[in-house]
Protein backbone atom coordinates (compact mmCIF):
# COMPACT_ATOMS: atom_id res chain seq x y z
CA UNK A 1 0.00 0.00 0.00
CA UNK A 2 1.28 3.65 -0.73
CA UNK A 3 2.06 6.26 1.84
CA UNK A 4 -0.39 8.69 2.85
CA UNK A 5 0.82 11.99 1.20
CA UNK A 6 -1.98 14.01 1.70
CA UNK A 7 -3.91 12.91 4.47
CA UNK A 8 -7.64 13.66 4.67
CA UNK A 9 -6.82 15.12 8.56
CA UNK A 10 -3.23 16.24 8.65
CA UNK A 11 -2.42 16.53 13.00
CA UNK A 12 -1.98 20.35 12.76
CA UNK A 13 0.32 19.83 15.54
CA UNK A 14 2.55 17.43 14.10
CA UNK A 15 5.60 18.43 11.80
CA UNK A 16 4.27 18.13 7.89
CA UNK A 17 6.22 15.42 6.99
CA UNK A 18 4.16 15.19 3.41
CA UNK A 19 5.06 16.42 0.41
CA UNK A 20 7.22 19.90 0.10
CA UNK A 21 7.59 22.70 -2.79
CA UNK A 22 10.23 24.77 -3.58
CA UNK A 23 9.96 27.70 -1.83
CA UNK A 24 12.03 31.32 -1.58
CA UNK A 25 11.28 33.53 1.17
CA UNK A 26 13.67 36.39 0.74
CA UNK A 27 12.41 36.34 -2.66
CA UNK A 28 8.96 36.65 -1.79
CA UNK A 29 9.85 39.05 0.47
CA UNK A 30 11.65 41.45 -1.71
CA UNK A 31 9.34 40.94 -4.87
CA UNK A 32 6.35 42.06 -2.08
CA UNK A 33 8.23 44.73 -1.26
CA UNK A 34 9.27 46.32 -4.48
CA UNK A 35 5.68 45.96 -5.79
CA UNK A 36 4.39 47.66 -2.67
CA UNK A 37 6.34 50.75 -2.86
CA UNK A 38 5.94 51.26 -6.25
CA UNK A 39 2.23 50.51 -5.86
CA UNK A 40 1.80 53.22 -2.84
CA UNK A 41 4.05 55.21 -5.28
CA UNK A 42 1.96 55.22 -7.98
CA UNK A 43 -1.25 55.79 -5.78
CA UNK A 44 0.52 58.99 -4.25
CA UNK A 45 1.65 60.13 -7.61
CA UNK A 46 -2.34 59.84 -8.84
CA UNK A 47 -4.72 60.96 -5.77
CA UNK A 48 -1.80 62.77 -3.79
CA UNK A 49 -3.47 63.00 -0.19
CA UNK A 50 -5.06 65.96 1.80
CA UNK A 51 -4.27 68.97 3.56
CA UNK A 52 -6.95 71.57 3.98
CA UNK A 53 -5.40 74.26 6.52
CA UNK A 54 -6.16 74.07 10.17
CA UNK A 55 -8.25 76.62 11.44
CA UNK A 56 -7.29 79.29 13.75
CA UNK A 57 -9.09 81.46 16.83
CA UNK A 58 -8.40 84.47 14.37
CA UNK A 59 -10.09 83.12 11.21
CA UNK A 60 -13.04 81.94 13.20
CA UNK A 61 -13.24 85.85 15.13
CA UNK A 62 -13.02 87.38 11.66
CA UNK A 63 -15.67 85.14 10.13
CA UNK A 64 -17.98 84.63 12.93
CA UNK A 65 -17.71 87.36 15.70
CA UNK A 66 -21.01 86.37 16.98
CA UNK A 67 -19.88 82.95 17.58
CA UNK A 68 -16.90 83.72 18.89
CA UNK A 69 -18.50 85.85 21.47
CA UNK A 70 -21.24 84.03 22.23
CA UNK A 71 -18.72 81.27 22.85
CA UNK A 72 -16.51 83.43 25.06
CA UNK A 73 -18.82 84.58 27.40
CA UNK A 74 -20.55 80.97 27.96
CA UNK A 75 -16.74 80.18 29.30
CA UNK A 76 -17.21 83.36 31.84
CA UNK A 77 -20.80 82.08 32.57
CA UNK A 78 -19.48 78.54 32.76
CA UNK A 79 -22.23 77.46 30.64
CA UNK A 80 -20.02 76.32 27.58
CA UNK A 81 -19.13 73.07 26.81
CA UNK A 82 -15.80 72.88 28.51
CA UNK A 83 -17.54 74.45 31.60
CA UNK A 84 -20.01 71.68 31.82
CA UNK A 85 -18.02 68.94 30.75
CA UNK A 86 -16.66 66.87 33.57
CA UNK A 87 -13.91 65.39 33.74
CA UNK A 88 -10.99 65.00 32.70
CA UNK A 89 -11.46 68.71 32.29
CA UNK A 90 -13.70 70.53 35.21
CA UNK A 91 -15.43 69.21 38.24
CA UNK A 92 -19.13 69.22 37.99
CA UNK A 93 -20.87 67.60 40.07
CA UNK A 94 -22.52 64.21 38.27
CA UNK A 95 -20.88 65.05 35.11
CA UNK A 96 -19.29 62.24 33.02
CA UNK A 97 -20.95 59.58 30.75
CA UNK A 98 -22.24 56.12 32.37
CA UNK A 99 -20.94 52.85 30.90
CA UNK A 100 -24.53 51.39 32.19
CA UNK A 101 -26.61 52.55 35.45
CA UNK A 102 -24.05 55.09 36.90
CA UNK A 103 -20.84 53.20 36.27
CA UNK A 104 -18.78 55.99 34.99
CA UNK A 105 -15.06 55.48 34.84
CA UNK A 106 -14.73 59.16 33.40
CA UNK A 107 -16.38 59.91 36.89
CA UNK A 108 -13.83 57.15 38.69
CA UNK A 109 -10.90 58.72 37.22
CA UNK A 110 -11.60 62.34 37.95
CA UNK A 111 -10.01 65.62 36.71
CA UNK A 112 -6.42 64.60 35.56
CA UNK A 113 -6.73 67.66 32.81
CA UNK A 114 -7.77 70.59 35.14
CA UNK A 115 -8.97 73.70 32.47
CA UNK A 116 -10.55 77.02 34.07
CA UNK A 117 -12.54 77.84 30.87
CA UNK A 118 -12.90 81.15 32.59
CA UNK A 119 -9.27 81.82 33.41
CA UNK A 120 -7.88 79.53 30.40
CA UNK A 121 -9.93 80.96 27.26
CA UNK A 122 -10.61 85.00 28.72
CA UNK A 123 -9.17 85.83 31.83
CA UNK A 124 -5.54 85.10 31.41
CA UNK A 125 -5.35 85.80 27.80
CA UNK A 126 -6.57 89.36 28.68
CA UNK A 127 -3.84 89.92 31.23
CA UNK A 128 -1.44 89.95 28.26
CA UNK A 129 -2.60 93.49 26.47
CA UNK A 130 -4.04 94.92 30.29
CA UNK A 131 -0.17 95.41 30.81
CA UNK A 132 -0.32 98.06 28.56
CA UNK A 133 -3.68 98.75 28.14
CA UNK A 134 -5.48 100.87 31.66
CA UNK A 135 -8.65 100.65 30.08
CA UNK A 136 -9.07 96.58 29.94
CA UNK A 137 -7.01 96.08 33.33
CA UNK A 138 -9.46 98.14 35.03
CA UNK A 139 -12.33 96.18 33.52
CA UNK A 140 -10.24 93.16 34.16
CA UNK A 141 -9.79 94.02 37.93
CA UNK A 142 -13.65 95.28 38.62
CA UNK A 143 -15.01 91.75 37.32
CA UNK A 144 -12.16 89.66 39.40
CA UNK A 145 -12.39 91.40 41.76
CA UNK A 146 -17.10 91.19 42.06
CA UNK A 147 -18.53 88.49 43.21
CA UNK A 148 -19.08 85.71 41.04
CA UNK A 149 -23.27 85.89 41.47
CA UNK A 150 -22.59 89.32 39.71
CA UNK A 151 -20.16 88.14 37.33
CA UNK A 152 -22.55 85.33 36.21
CA UNK A 153 -24.81 88.00 35.86
CA UNK A 154 -23.23 90.77 33.55
CA UNK A 155 -21.70 87.28 31.59
CA UNK A 156 -25.22 85.61 31.16
CA UNK A 157 -26.75 89.34 30.06
CA UNK A 158 -24.29 90.05 27.30
CA UNK A 159 -24.83 86.06 26.27
CA UNK A 160 -28.71 87.22 25.79
CA UNK A 161 -27.72 90.63 24.39
CA UNK A 162 -25.24 88.79 22.14
CA UNK A 163 -28.19 86.50 20.97
CA UNK A 164 -30.38 88.57 19.99
CA UNK A 165 -27.85 89.72 17.32
CA UNK A 166 -27.07 93.73 17.71
CA UNK A 167 -24.87 94.29 20.82
CA UNK A 168 -23.61 97.15 20.50
CA UNK A 169 -26.90 98.95 20.70
CA UNK A 170 -28.26 97.00 23.56
CA UNK A 171 -24.89 97.92 25.53
CA UNK A 172 -25.06 101.36 24.52
CA UNK A 173 -28.85 101.01 25.91
CA UNK A 174 -27.97 99.29 29.18
CA UNK A 175 -24.49 99.58 30.26
CA UNK A 176 -24.53 99.13 33.87
CA UNK A 177 -26.33 95.62 32.58
CA UNK A 178 -23.48 94.24 31.63
CA UNK A 179 -20.65 95.88 34.02
CA UNK A 180 -17.07 95.13 32.27
CA UNK A 181 -18.07 92.46 30.14
CA UNK A 182 -18.36 94.57 27.16
CA UNK A 183 -15.15 95.65 27.37
CA UNK A 184 -13.33 92.10 28.18
CA UNK A 185 -15.38 90.74 24.76
CA UNK A 186 -14.35 93.85 22.68
CA UNK A 187 -10.69 93.62 23.56
CA UNK A 188 -11.11 89.83 23.72
CA UNK A 189 -12.55 90.12 19.96
CA UNK A 190 -9.75 92.59 18.77
CA UNK A 191 -6.63 90.11 20.11
CA UNK A 192 -8.34 86.91 18.33
CA UNK A 193 -8.88 88.87 14.79
CA UNK A 194 -5.43 90.05 15.02
CA UNK A 195 -3.91 86.44 16.38
CA UNK A 196 -2.60 86.94 19.54
CA UNK A 197 -5.60 84.71 21.15
CA UNK A 198 -3.96 81.72 19.13
CA UNK A 199 -1.18 82.30 20.52
CA UNK A 200 -2.10 82.84 24.03
CA UNK A 201 -3.94 79.86 24.15
CA UNK A 202 -1.07 77.78 23.61
CA UNK A 203 1.50 79.86 25.43
CA UNK A 204 2.23 78.64 29.44
CA UNK A 205 5.27 79.43 31.40
CA UNK A 206 7.78 77.98 29.07
CA UNK A 207 9.26 78.97 25.86
CA UNK A 208 8.19 75.68 23.47
CA UNK A 209 4.85 74.51 23.66
CA UNK A 210 3.44 71.13 21.91
CA UNK A 211 -0.08 71.68 23.56
CA UNK A 212 -2.66 72.62 22.29
CA UNK A 213 -5.68 70.93 24.59
CA UNK A 214 -6.58 74.55 25.05
CA UNK A 215 -7.40 75.87 21.78
CA UNK A 216 -8.89 72.81 20.55
CA UNK A 217 -10.66 72.77 23.29
CA UNK A 218 -12.05 76.61 22.77
CA UNK A 219 -12.36 76.01 19.20
CA UNK A 220 -14.50 73.13 19.68
CA UNK A 221 -17.00 75.65 22.02
CA UNK A 222 -17.91 77.24 19.49
CA UNK A 223 -20.25 76.26 16.40
CA UNK A 224 -17.15 77.58 13.42
CA UNK A 225 -15.32 74.13 13.74
CA UNK A 226 -18.43 72.32 13.43
CA UNK A 227 -20.09 74.06 10.04
CA UNK A 228 -16.85 73.74 8.55
CA UNK A 229 -16.69 69.55 9.53
CA UNK A 230 -20.37 69.59 7.94
CA UNK A 231 -19.25 70.83 4.93
CA UNK A 232 -16.61 68.22 4.64
CA UNK A 233 -19.20 65.55 5.59
CA UNK A 234 -17.13 65.02 8.61
CA UNK A 235 -20.02 65.02 11.78
CA UNK A 236 -21.22 61.86 13.94
CA UNK A 237 -24.13 61.51 11.89
CA UNK A 238 -22.30 61.45 8.73
CA UNK A 239 -19.44 58.79 10.09
CA UNK A 240 -17.48 61.30 11.61
CA UNK A 241 -14.23 60.82 12.39
CA UNK A 242 -13.47 57.67 10.24
CA UNK A 243 -13.79 59.67 7.42
CA UNK A 244 -11.04 62.53 6.32
CA UNK A 245 -11.02 65.84 4.00
CA UNK A 246 -11.99 65.31 0.23
CA UNK A 247 -12.55 61.98 -1.37
CA UNK A 248 -10.11 60.03 0.26
CA UNK A 249 -11.00 56.49 2.55
CA UNK A 250 -9.96 57.21 5.50
CA UNK A 251 -10.31 55.29 8.68
CA UNK A 252 -11.94 52.89 6.98
CA UNK A 253 -10.98 49.86 9.54
CA UNK A 254 -12.69 52.12 12.16
CA UNK A 255 -16.10 51.30 10.32
CA UNK A 256 -17.72 49.48 13.14
CA UNK A 257 -16.94 51.55 15.88
CA UNK A 258 -18.90 54.40 13.64
CA UNK A 259 -21.59 52.55 13.08
CA UNK A 260 -22.77 52.01 16.67
CA UNK A 261 -22.99 55.94 16.32
CA UNK A 262 -25.45 55.85 13.71
CA UNK A 263 -28.18 53.64 14.58
CA UNK A 264 -30.21 53.32 18.08
CA UNK A 265 -30.19 53.97 20.91
CA UNK A 266 -26.78 55.12 20.28
CA UNK A 267 -27.31 57.67 17.78
CA UNK A 268 -29.86 59.35 20.74
CA UNK A 269 -28.04 58.27 23.71
CA UNK A 270 -25.93 61.02 26.25
CA UNK A 271 -23.57 58.13 27.36
CA UNK A 272 -23.29 56.71 23.81
CA UNK A 273 -19.21 57.14 23.76
CA UNK A 274 -19.01 54.96 26.97
CA UNK A 275 -21.70 52.97 25.74
CA UNK A 276 -19.81 52.20 22.25
CA UNK A 277 -16.43 51.89 24.09
CA UNK A 278 -17.60 49.11 26.12
CA UNK A 279 -19.07 47.29 23.47
CA UNK A 280 -16.08 47.86 20.96
CA UNK A 281 -13.63 46.68 24.30
CA UNK A 282 -15.81 43.43 24.42
CA UNK A 283 -15.94 42.91 20.75
CA UNK A 284 -11.56 43.57 20.44
CA UNK A 285 -10.95 40.90 23.27
CA UNK A 286 -13.30 38.52 21.27
CA UNK A 287 -11.91 38.75 17.84
CA UNK A 288 -8.28 38.81 20.47
CA UNK A 289 -9.81 35.22 21.71
CA UNK A 290 -11.06 33.94 18.72
CA UNK A 291 -8.97 30.55 19.10
CA UNK A 292 -10.42 30.06 23.11
CA UNK A 293 -14.57 30.73 22.19
CA UNK A 294 -16.11 27.84 21.55
CA UNK A 295 -18.77 27.68 18.38
CA UNK A 296 -16.94 30.84 16.43
CA UNK A 297 -14.18 29.07 16.56
CA UNK A 298 -15.75 26.11 14.87
CA UNK A 299 -17.53 28.51 11.91
CA UNK A 300 -14.42 27.70 9.50
CA UNK A 301 -15.38 24.14 9.41
CA UNK A 302 -18.87 25.44 9.05
CA UNK A 303 -18.32 27.83 6.08
CA UNK A 304 -16.10 25.58 3.82
CA UNK A 305 -14.22 28.28 2.64
CA UNK A 306 -11.00 26.40 3.75
CA UNK A 307 -12.31 23.86 0.05
CA UNK A 308 -11.41 26.98 -2.26
CA UNK A 309 -8.40 27.56 -0.78
CA UNK A 310 -6.85 24.37 -0.48
CA UNK A 311 -8.73 23.08 -3.30
CA UNK A 312 -5.15 21.59 -5.09
CA UNK A 313 -4.71 19.71 -1.33
CA UNK A 314 -8.34 18.31 -1.39
CA UNK A 315 -8.26 17.57 -5.38
CA UNK A 316 -4.84 15.49 -4.83
CA UNK A 317 -6.36 13.64 -1.48
CA UNK A 318 -9.12 12.84 -3.46
CA UNK A 319 -7.20 11.37 -6.27
CA UNK A 320 -5.05 9.78 -3.75
CA UNK A 321 -7.88 8.02 -2.17
CA UNK A 322 -9.50 6.82 -5.75
CA UNK A 323 -5.32 5.41 -6.52
CA UNK A 324 -5.34 3.48 -3.37
CA UNK A 325 -8.82 1.79 -3.61
CA UNK A 326 -8.16 0.71 -6.99
CA UNK A 327 -4.53 -0.47 -6.36
CA UNK B 1 33.47 22.88 33.29
CA UNK B 2 31.94 26.35 34.01
CA UNK B 3 28.55 26.98 34.14
CA UNK B 4 26.88 27.82 31.35
CA UNK B 5 26.69 31.22 30.37
CA UNK B 6 23.46 33.41 29.92
CA UNK B 7 24.40 34.11 26.31
CA UNK B 8 25.28 30.37 25.89
CA UNK B 9 21.52 29.79 27.18
CA UNK B 10 19.94 31.61 24.48
CA UNK B 11 22.13 30.88 21.72
CA UNK B 12 21.14 27.09 22.56
CA UNK B 13 17.35 27.70 23.06
CA UNK B 14 17.67 29.99 19.74
CA UNK B 15 19.30 27.25 17.77
CA UNK B 16 16.87 24.71 19.08
CA UNK B 17 13.60 26.38 18.53
CA UNK B 18 14.87 28.42 15.20
CA UNK B 19 17.44 26.09 13.30
CA UNK B 20 18.70 27.56 10.44
CA UNK B 21 16.50 26.10 8.02
CA UNK B 22 13.26 27.04 9.84
CA UNK B 23 13.98 30.51 10.76
CA UNK B 24 15.04 30.81 6.31
CA UNK B 25 13.65 28.15 4.59
CA UNK B 26 13.61 27.23 0.76
CA UNK B 27 10.43 24.35 1.48
CA UNK B 28 7.46 24.70 2.02
CA UNK B 29 4.51 22.11 2.55
CA UNK B 30 3.12 21.02 -1.23
CA UNK B 31 -0.47 22.74 0.94
CA UNK B 32 0.94 26.33 0.95
CA UNK B 33 -0.27 26.90 -2.52
CA UNK B 34 -3.23 29.30 -2.73
CA UNK B 35 -2.70 33.80 -3.20
CA UNK B 36 -4.33 33.86 0.35
CA UNK B 37 -0.75 33.45 1.49
CA UNK B 38 0.75 36.35 0.12
CA UNK B 39 -1.38 38.47 1.87
CA UNK B 40 0.76 38.28 5.31
CA UNK B 41 4.12 39.43 3.38
CA UNK B 42 2.34 41.89 1.51
CA UNK B 43 0.69 43.54 4.98
CA UNK B 44 4.93 42.88 5.95
CA UNK B 45 6.17 45.20 2.83
CA UNK B 46 3.45 47.87 3.40
CA UNK B 47 4.71 48.05 6.97
CA UNK B 48 8.15 48.50 5.54
CA UNK B 49 6.90 51.37 2.84
CA UNK B 50 4.78 52.86 5.68
CA UNK B 51 8.09 53.23 8.29
CA UNK B 52 10.06 54.47 5.29
CA UNK B 53 8.04 57.07 3.92
CA UNK B 54 7.61 57.78 7.88
CA UNK B 55 11.08 58.42 8.28
CA UNK B 56 11.45 60.55 5.39
CA UNK B 57 9.05 62.85 6.81
CA UNK B 58 10.64 62.80 10.03
CA UNK B 59 13.81 63.90 8.38
CA UNK B 60 12.55 67.71 8.00
CA UNK B 61 10.25 67.47 11.12
CA UNK B 62 6.51 66.91 11.87
CA UNK B 63 5.82 70.57 9.56
CA UNK B 64 7.29 70.06 6.44
CA UNK B 65 5.35 68.66 4.26
CA UNK B 66 3.25 71.52 4.69
CA UNK B 67 5.20 73.72 2.95
CA UNK B 68 7.58 71.22 0.31
CA UNK B 69 6.31 69.26 -2.37
CA UNK B 70 8.46 66.86 -1.84
CA UNK B 71 7.08 66.43 1.69
CA UNK B 72 3.97 66.22 0.19
CA UNK B 73 4.59 63.40 -1.88
CA UNK B 74 6.08 61.49 0.79
CA UNK B 75 3.01 61.92 3.27
CA UNK B 76 1.16 60.67 0.07
CA UNK B 77 3.08 57.67 0.41
CA UNK B 78 2.73 57.44 3.82
CA UNK B 79 -1.37 57.77 3.68
CA UNK B 80 -1.32 55.03 0.63
CA UNK B 81 0.79 52.82 2.17
CA UNK B 82 -0.99 52.47 5.37
CA UNK B 83 -4.13 52.20 3.33
CA UNK B 84 -2.68 49.24 1.69
CA UNK B 85 -1.22 47.47 4.99
CA UNK B 86 -4.25 47.55 6.40
CA UNK B 87 -6.21 45.99 3.22
CA UNK B 88 -3.58 43.29 2.91
CA UNK B 89 -3.67 43.02 6.76
CA UNK B 90 -7.45 42.69 6.89
CA UNK B 91 -7.41 40.06 3.55
CA UNK B 92 -5.19 37.79 5.90
CA UNK B 93 -6.47 38.28 9.16
CA UNK B 94 -10.01 36.81 7.07
CA UNK B 95 -8.02 34.53 4.96
CA UNK B 96 -6.34 33.31 8.20
CA UNK B 97 -9.52 33.05 10.25
CA UNK B 98 -11.26 30.91 7.01
CA UNK B 99 -8.32 28.24 7.42
CA UNK B 100 -8.37 27.84 11.44
CA UNK B 101 -5.18 28.82 11.67
CA UNK B 102 -5.36 28.65 14.96
CA UNK B 103 -5.18 25.27 15.44
CA UNK B 104 -1.66 22.72 16.69
CA UNK B 105 -0.46 25.09 19.16
CA UNK B 106 -0.83 28.71 16.92
CA UNK B 107 -3.22 30.29 19.11
CA UNK B 108 -0.58 32.65 19.99
CA UNK B 109 0.05 33.55 16.54
CA UNK B 110 -3.37 33.85 16.03
CA UNK B 111 -3.38 36.45 19.12
CA UNK B 112 -0.08 38.13 18.31
CA UNK B 113 -1.56 39.40 14.59
CA UNK B 114 -5.14 40.39 15.98
CA UNK B 115 -3.04 42.34 18.60
CA UNK B 116 -1.05 43.69 16.32
CA UNK B 117 -4.11 44.86 13.96
CA UNK B 118 -5.61 46.86 16.88
CA UNK B 119 -2.40 48.28 17.93
CA UNK B 120 -1.75 49.25 14.04
CA UNK B 121 -5.47 51.33 14.13
CA UNK B 122 -4.28 53.41 17.54
CA UNK B 123 -0.91 53.95 15.49
CA UNK B 124 -2.86 54.99 12.34
CA UNK B 125 -5.30 56.77 14.19
CA UNK B 126 -2.25 58.97 16.14
CA UNK B 127 -0.87 59.74 12.63
CA UNK B 128 -4.23 61.53 11.54
CA UNK B 129 -3.76 63.54 14.78
CA UNK B 130 -0.56 64.61 14.15
CA UNK B 131 -0.88 65.99 10.78
CA UNK B 132 -1.45 69.35 11.76
CA UNK B 133 -3.92 70.07 9.67
CA UNK B 134 -8.11 70.67 9.34
CA UNK B 135 -8.19 67.05 9.96
CA UNK B 136 -6.39 66.51 13.15
CA UNK B 137 -8.16 69.46 14.78
CA UNK B 138 -11.68 67.76 13.80
CA UNK B 139 -10.43 64.33 14.43
CA UNK B 140 -9.13 64.98 17.93
CA UNK B 141 -12.14 67.03 19.25
CA UNK B 142 -14.31 64.23 18.11
CA UNK B 143 -12.53 61.65 19.64
CA UNK B 144 -11.56 63.21 22.90
CA UNK B 145 -15.08 62.63 24.08
CA UNK B 146 -14.80 58.48 23.16
CA UNK B 147 -11.80 58.39 25.02
CA UNK B 148 -12.68 60.44 27.82
CA UNK B 149 -15.70 58.38 28.39
CA UNK B 150 -13.43 55.30 27.96
CA UNK B 151 -10.87 56.54 31.13
CA UNK B 152 -7.98 56.76 28.42
CA UNK B 153 -8.41 60.23 27.82
CA UNK B 154 -7.37 61.28 31.39
CA UNK B 155 -3.86 59.87 30.60
CA UNK B 156 -4.07 59.86 26.34
CA UNK B 157 -4.62 63.33 25.41
CA UNK B 158 -5.59 63.47 21.76
CA UNK B 159 -5.30 67.27 21.88
CA UNK B 160 -2.11 67.43 22.84
CA UNK B 161 0.54 67.22 19.67
CA UNK B 162 3.59 66.79 21.35
CA UNK B 163 2.13 63.44 23.23
CA UNK B 164 0.34 62.25 20.16
CA UNK B 165 3.28 62.86 17.98
CA UNK B 166 5.45 60.45 20.21
CA UNK B 167 3.45 57.77 20.36
CA UNK B 168 2.65 57.71 16.32
CA UNK B 169 6.26 57.64 15.88
CA UNK B 170 8.11 55.88 18.34
CA UNK B 171 5.97 53.96 21.16
CA UNK B 172 2.89 52.46 18.87
CA UNK B 173 5.41 51.62 16.09
CA UNK B 174 7.70 49.88 18.16
CA UNK B 175 4.98 47.39 19.56
CA UNK B 176 3.59 47.18 16.30
CA UNK B 177 7.41 45.67 15.24
CA UNK B 178 7.25 44.08 18.07
CA UNK B 179 3.89 42.34 17.59
CA UNK B 180 4.94 41.51 14.10
CA UNK B 181 7.84 40.21 14.54
CA UNK B 182 7.12 38.02 17.75
CA UNK B 183 4.05 36.35 15.17
CA UNK B 184 6.37 35.88 12.09
CA UNK B 185 8.84 33.58 14.48
CA UNK B 186 5.52 31.97 15.92
CA UNK B 187 4.90 31.31 12.25
CA UNK B 188 8.22 29.69 11.56
CA UNK B 189 8.49 27.78 14.32
CA UNK B 190 4.86 26.20 14.62
CA UNK B 191 4.93 26.16 10.44
CA UNK B 192 1.97 27.13 8.50
CA UNK B 193 -1.19 25.33 9.46
CA UNK B 194 -2.60 22.27 7.69
CA UNK B 195 -5.62 21.46 5.59
CA UNK B 196 -8.73 21.49 7.73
Amino acid sequence: MRPVSYPQHADPAAEWTGPKRRYDIVKEATIALVAVALLAVLLAAIFSSPDVKPVTVAEWASTQPNDFLATAVSELDGTSGVATYGPPYTHVAGAGQNIVGGVSIERALGVQIPINPARAFVLDPLSIPATTNPQLARALAVYEHAPQAEQHAWAEAFGAAVAKGNVVRLVRQHPNRYGPVPVLMAELLAIARSGGLDGALVSTDRFYQTNFTKALLFLADGSYLESLAQKEHLLGSQWGMMNETGNYPGQAWLWLYTFWYQIPPFSTSSNADAQIWAIMAVLSLAFVCIPFIPGVRSIPRIVPLYRVIWRDYYRRAGRQVGDSNTS
Amino acid sequence: MSAPTWTGRIRARGLDAFPPERLLPDTQPAYVASWIYVFGVLTLAAFLVVLGSGAVIALAGPAWWHTSSIGHFFNSIHLWSTELFFFFMVVHLWGKFFMAAWRGRRALTWVTGAVSFLVSIATAFTGYLTQQNFDSQWIGTQAKDGLNASGAGAFFNVLNFGQMLMWHILLLPLVVALLTGGHILLVRRRGVVPPL
